[in-house]
């Protein structure tokens, strides 16, 4: 269960998180010891990161993007994600009609920082179904490794 | 026996709460849509990222529309979650259609996670311009 990025652990807290978000804006008050790169949430996309022994795993679900023009770019341990995802939504006329407009368009932009132990020459990033996937391998002195013991006669 | 009997009913009842887990997910997301209506229908699109076009189910039940789809990331099985924004494992959203609208041809296509639903009006129910003859 754990292991799925999709039931991370909290999820009993995860209804709380909206009336979290609204209070923080009502108060004023964001997390003290929050990130110093943290995000609201509902920023566009929505990330989640998961590690393996061998990798960070980052799922960006960014849907509708030409996969031409995202681009991804890891500096100074920072991986950003920038793009642009044209709007197709009817624009509201003599003869059309709009309800509802949810979907973001435009230039987005974010920034994860990552891991110590990752490794910026090694990141493989594939887009499939408007999921961003980005692998990043870890260096090869951080993961685990089984050491021999050798008979010392 | 009747060991058995109460093993195999612990048994039952454990594969029971084991099921109900499972249906104790989080609630599905609610996919964001644009709609917008123009002479001759209705068009819809939808933010599906990781639908895929098998998984994908629209349903018209009565005047209900149904979009629903489960989330398919193919996360390796030794991944181990740190941060998560996307909690849930489906997409779900219904819509109740009016009866000027032709629900037998709905047009849908899925393309990076975006779904393009089309819905036509029915052909009486297009705007008609009615000419005004002189008397």
């Amino acid at each position: 269960m754990v292991s799925s990025l999709l039931r991370f652990p909290g999820d009993v807290f995860a209804d709380f998180d909206e009336l979290h978000r609204q209070l923080d804006r009502v108060l004023g008050t964001r997390n003290a010891s929050s990130s110093i790169r943290a995000v609201q949430r509902g920023s566009f996309p929505a990330v989640n990161i998961g590690v393996t022994p061998e990798a960070v795993e980052i799922f960006a679900f960014a849907p509708g993007i030409d996969p031409s023009k995202l681009d991804v770019t890891v500096d100074k341990g920072l991986l950003t994600i920038s793009g642009e995802r044209s709007g197709y939504a009817a624009e509201a006329g003599a003869k059309v009609n709009v309800y509802a407009s949810e979907r973001s368009d435009g230039a987005f932009r974010r920034v994860v920082s990552l891991p110590e132990d990752a490794n910026p020459d090694r990141v493989n990033a594939t887009y499939r179904n408007g999921i961003l996937r980005i692998q990043v391998q870890k260096r090869e002195a951080s993961r685990p490794r089984r050491i021999e013991v050798k008979d010392a006669r | 026996m009747s060991n058995a009997q109460a093993l195999t009913k612990r048994d039952s009842a454990r594969g029971e709460a084991a099921r109900r887990d499972q249906e104790i997910e989080a609630p599905a997301l609610i996919p964001l849509v644009d709609i917008s209506e123009d002479d001759s229908g209705i068009t819809l699109i939808a933010d599906l990222p990781g639908a895929s076009r098998e998984t994908l189910s629209l349903d018209v039940h009565g005047d209900t529309l149904t979009i629903e789809a489960p989330i398919a990331l193919e996360e390796s099985d030794e991944l181990k979650a740190v941060y998560a924004e996307v909690r849930s494992g489906r997409y779900r959203r219904s819509f109740t259609l009016s009866r000027e609208l032709d629900s037998s041809h709905i047009d849908a296509t899925l393309k990076d996670g975006v779904l393009t639903l089309r819905l036509p009006k029915l052909e009486q129910a297009k705007p008609r311009r009615i000419e005004v003859r002189p008397a």
